[in-house]
Order: structure tokens, then C-alpha cells, then sequence
């Protein structure tokens, strides 16, 4: 008796790739100068909009100078020069006809440290809308105060203490208060300049989550030490080493498989 | 090459994931050499060592999976690191079946060599052994001096393996209907080589493994797979 072979095709397929979402800052052969020395040298980038974009590398590296540079925040330093072009939405930020006020309240910010004003935490956040007259009442101030409480994660736990001073709060609380403020003047971007460095892991396992729930309605640039924070945050990973963008990409990429060397070796833990 | 590691104890670390693959990879290339030995030689001595040995195997994959689950916790590994500790995990699974595969084939040594075979059954099987224990060389070699240029080859080559297996399929399947007293036997001969032949398939996951630790990416999908054994049927007398 004899074998033989009988036939039995197969076929495999591949998923297709995800498009990259509209841009809404875009950076073009950015200089930043402080006095002599300069900070940022030539950089161009692209940010895309509603989505968390992060920006690592080593100290002085120049990741804050570029983060400061997108709403003006370095104009407050007289040595510190921009050369170059930043738009949002198109709209060249450092226009002289540019309202660096109205910028500011669109392009918000959050720091390091928690920086809550030395007044009630309800003041703290119905500061902004009240100076940039966003409120047509009380009642409407107080709605504004209340939705971007919640917005930050926060309403739940202050509701029963919302005249008492800012700085009765946790560092937690006070960073989540800070980004509060922040949204309550309804800003498409919002910068985080290391917003955790102070908090403890789950302080900043909470804010985290926030950045997670905030990127559905705003653009959100942050700025960390943390290489997992960034990885955990963000869609998209800039990496900046003495002044100069190395490498920006998907942040899927960035930390599983780096094209630069300089990239690979700051993730791996191998500079200096 | 990569500069050291600002922490030079993480250097060690990975260094002795590294080693332990190797000393798996060498462990099972023996065994499985062994047992094919102890089955042409029909010397069960041999075999009851190839399957004790295997302890060793089990013993050392769950070292490498206890050290790389302690390097990630502690280290939090990114990029090239990450892709090394998870290649040696994989890698170890991978040498680990390879064992299994050896001292699968040193348990059926006395079932074989106490019933009827035809000797000549052995040439075939000698020769799909050296195939695959090429194979497991190679890219054990590879991990060693991770020259990735080297992998495509290695991985086409499972094709040789897949071929050979085929044909081996075949024969045993004819010496069983020549003598019915060959069926016991060539059963046990049969699993034997299959057990080769999956070795060629884990050599080829190394191979993959490899490439992946060393590159970021994957090979492509379609490499040439030539075992036809599942379509292999008896034809009716006409």
C-alpha cells in the first residue's frame, strides 16, 4: 500500500495602522537663548491634539525652556529670547499682536510643586473665570467652580469644605486643585511641568488617571523624570537631550525600540 | 554594543540570564543526543539518565523566570533591557520543552527496543536528530554572539527538517503495514520524531526570539513550512 498527500490551504491577514490625529501645536526651528547660553537649538515638532504627549531626557536638557515657550511663560525671564515659529491651531503664538493674557488662559499650566493661591479652595478655582469675566452671575460661578472640580477629580472630596483655605488640602489634593484652576477657564491645552514629583505613588497614581480622563477634551504636554509615568501617560514621547530633540514618536515605540542611541541609552538607564 | 549600565550590579544581572540559557541550551542539546544514542544502542542505562537529567531543565527555567520577574521589579526595564529579560523567559520556555522533547524519547527507549523493529527505521531518525540538533546549535550560537544576519538561514532551514520528518512519516507508516509487529514499535519511533521535529519548531521560536531581543521587530510571517505529515493518508489498494 502506498501514502499520498492531501491539500488543505491557509491564509493569514494583518491589521491595518491607526492614522495620527490633527495637530495642534507645531513648532518650527525653535531657538531659545538665555543671555549667551542657549537652550533649545533648531528644534521642530508636531503635537497632536487630545492626546498626552510627553517630553523626557536628562536635567537641563531644555524639555521645561520648550514647554514654558508654548504659552509665553519665558517672557517673565528678561534674558530669554524665542527665535522661531510656535503655532496653535495654526496661529503664530508670538505674533506682537498675540493677547499673551488671553494665550495664557487657553495654554494653562500646572507645576511641580503645588501651587494653590492662599485663599479658599472655591476662590482658587472661581479666580480665573471671575478676571477673565467668563461668568455672567453667581449661580454661573459656582457651576464653573463646581464642573471643573469634578472635571479634576476633586468635587467628591472638598464639597463639604469648599471655603476652607487651598492650602489645607493634601499635595495630592492641591495639585488636582491647581489642575482645577486650570481647566476652569476652559484652555485646549494644558501643560504639566513634573506634576508628580512631589506626590506620593498613589497621589500620583490619582493624577495619572486624571491625565488619562482629561486628554478626551484637551491637548496635554507633560514633562517628566519618570521614563514609566511617560510610558504610562502618554501617546507620544519626545526626547530632548542638550537642547536638541533627539527622537519623538508613538511612546509605544519610544520605549520598546528607540532608533536613536542617545534615546536608548537615557530609557535604559546608561547615560553619563 | 551598548555602554554599561549606570547600576553595574544590572550589567550582572542581565549577564547571568544570558549565561543560564546557555547552560540550558547545552544541557539539552546533550540530552536530546543522548536519548537518540541510547535508542540506536538500545541501552536503557542511558536513558534513565537522559530522563533524570531533565530536572535540571525544569529547575533552571524557573530560575531564569524568578531572576527576570525580580529584574523587571526592581529595574523596570525599558527597550533593548526589556526585550532581553522577556527573549530570555521565552528562550527558556522554549530550551525547556526542548528537554521535555529529549526525555520524551528516552521513555520510549525500552517500549522500542523490546519489540520488533526494522533497524533501518534508525538511519532516518539519526538523520532528522543531527538535523535538529544542528538546528538548536546554531542558534544557540546566534544568542551567544547575536549575529542576526545568521537567522535567516537557520529558520529556512526548519524546512529541511519539516521535509525530511515528511518522508520519515511516510516510511514508518509503510514499514507498519509491511508487518503489523512493526505498529508498536514505529508508534513510539513515530512520536520520536515528532518530538525532533518539534525541536526544529522551538529552535526556530529561538531563532525568532532572537531576532526580536536584537532588532525590535519581528520577522515576517511566511517562512517555508514544509511539514506535509498532517495530509500524509494511506492510498486504497486499486
Amino acid at each position: 500500500m502506498k501514502t499520498k498527500t492531501v491539500e488543505t490551504p491557509m491564509k493569514t491577514e494583518l491589521p491595518a495602522k491607526a492614522a495620527m490625529p490633527a495637530i495642534k501645536i507645531k513648532a518650527r526651528n525653535v531657538d531659545v537663548h538665555y543671555g549667551e547660553k542657549q537652550a533649545i537649538k533648531d528644534l521642530s515638532i508636531d503635537i497632536p491634539a487630545r492626546s498626552v504627549s510627553s517630553f523626557i531626557g536628562p536635567s537641563g536638557c531644555g524639555k521645561s525652556t520648550f514647554l514654558r515657550s508654548i504659552n509665553r511663560m519665558n517672557d517673565t525671564i528678561p534674558t530669554c529670547k524665542v527665535k522661531g515659529l510656535i503655532e496653535i491651531d495654526g496661529k503664530d503664538i508670538y505674533d506682537k499682536d498675540l493677547d499673551v493674557v488671553q494665550l495664557r488662559a487657553n495654554v494653562g499650566m500646572v507645576f511641580q510643586k503645588p501651587n494653590p493661591f492662599p485663599k479658599s479652595i472655591f476662590e482658587n478655582v472661581a479666580y480665573g473665570p471671575r478676571i477673565h469675566g467668563l461668568a455672567k452671575g453667581k449661580t454661573d460661578l459656582e457651576e464653573m467652580v463646581v464642573s471643573a472640580l469634578k472635571k479634576a477629580g476633586l468635587f467628591e472630596e472638598v464639597k463639604d469644605r469648599i471655603s476652607q483655605p487651598g492650602t489645607s488640602l493634601s499635595g495630592g489634593q492641591q495639585q488636582r486643585l491647581c489642575i482645577a484652576r486650570a481647566i476652569a477657564v476652559n484652555p485646549e491645552i494644558i501643560l504639566m511641568d513634573e506634576p508628580c514629583s512631589a506626590l506620593d505613588p498613589i497621589a500620583t497614581a490619582r493624577i495619572e488617571e486624571l491625565i488619562d480622563e482629561l486628554r478626551e477634551n484637551f491637548t496635554i504636554v507633560i514633562v517628566t523624570h519618570s521614563m514609566q509615568q511617560a510610558a504610562r501617560v502618554s501617546q507620544r514621547t519626545a526626547m530632548f537631550h542638550l537642547g536638541i530633540l533627539v527622537e519623538e514618536g508613538p511612546t509605544e515605540l519610544m520605549f520598546s525600540n528607540p532608533t536613536q542611541k542617545r534615546t536608548q541609552d537615557y530609557i535604559t538607564g546608561r547615560f553619563g | 554594543m551598548l555602554a554599561q549600565h549606570t547600576v553595574r550590579s544590572y550589567d550582572e544581572e542581565l549577564k547571568y540570564l544570558a549565561q543560564k540559557i546557555a547552560e540550558m541550551g547545552g544541557h539539552g542539546e546533550r540530552m536530546v543526543d543522548q536519548s537518540i544514542k541510547a535508542l540506536v544502542e538500545a541501552d536503557n542505562k542511558l536513558a534513565k539518565q537522559v530522563v533524570l537529567d531533565d530536572q535540571f531543565m525544569d529547575d533552571t527555567q524557573r530560575e531564569i523566570d524568578e531572576k527576570a520577574i525580580m529584574i523587571i521589579a526592581k529595574r523596570q526595564p525599558m527597550a533593548s533591557d526589556l526585550r532581553e529579560i522577556i527573549g530570555a523567559i521565552r528562550i527558556s520556555a522554549d530550551l525547556e520543552r526542548v528537554g521535555d522533547m529529549g526525555k520524551n524519547i528516552a521513555k520510549r527507549n525500552s517500549a522500542v527496543s523490546e519489540t520488533a523493529h526494522p533497524l533501518r527505521v534508525f538511519r532516518g531518525l539519526e538523520n532528522l536528530a543531527q538535523l535538529g540538533l544542528t538546528q538548536l546549535k546554531d542558534v544557540l550560537d546566534i544568542y551567544a554572539s547575536r549575529s542576526v544576519d545568521q537567522l535567516d538561514r537557520v529558520r529556512n532551514r526548519d524546512e529541511e527538517i519539516d521535509q525530511v520528518y515528511t518522508s520519515l512519516f511516510r516510511e514508518l507508516l509503510t514499514y507498519m503495514m509491511e508487518d503489523p509487529r512493526n505498529i508498536s514499535s514505529c508508534t513510539h519511533l513515530l512520536f520520536c520524531a515528532k518530538n525532533i521535529e518539534r525541536i526544529g519548531d522551538h529552535a526556530t521560536n529561538i531563532a525568532e526570539t532572537i531576532y526580536y531581543i536584537e532588532t525590535g521587530r519581528h520577522m515576517t510571517l511566511d517562512r517555508p513550512k514544509e511539514d506535509k505529515s498532517h495530509r500524509v493518508v494511506l492510498e486504497e489498494p486499486k
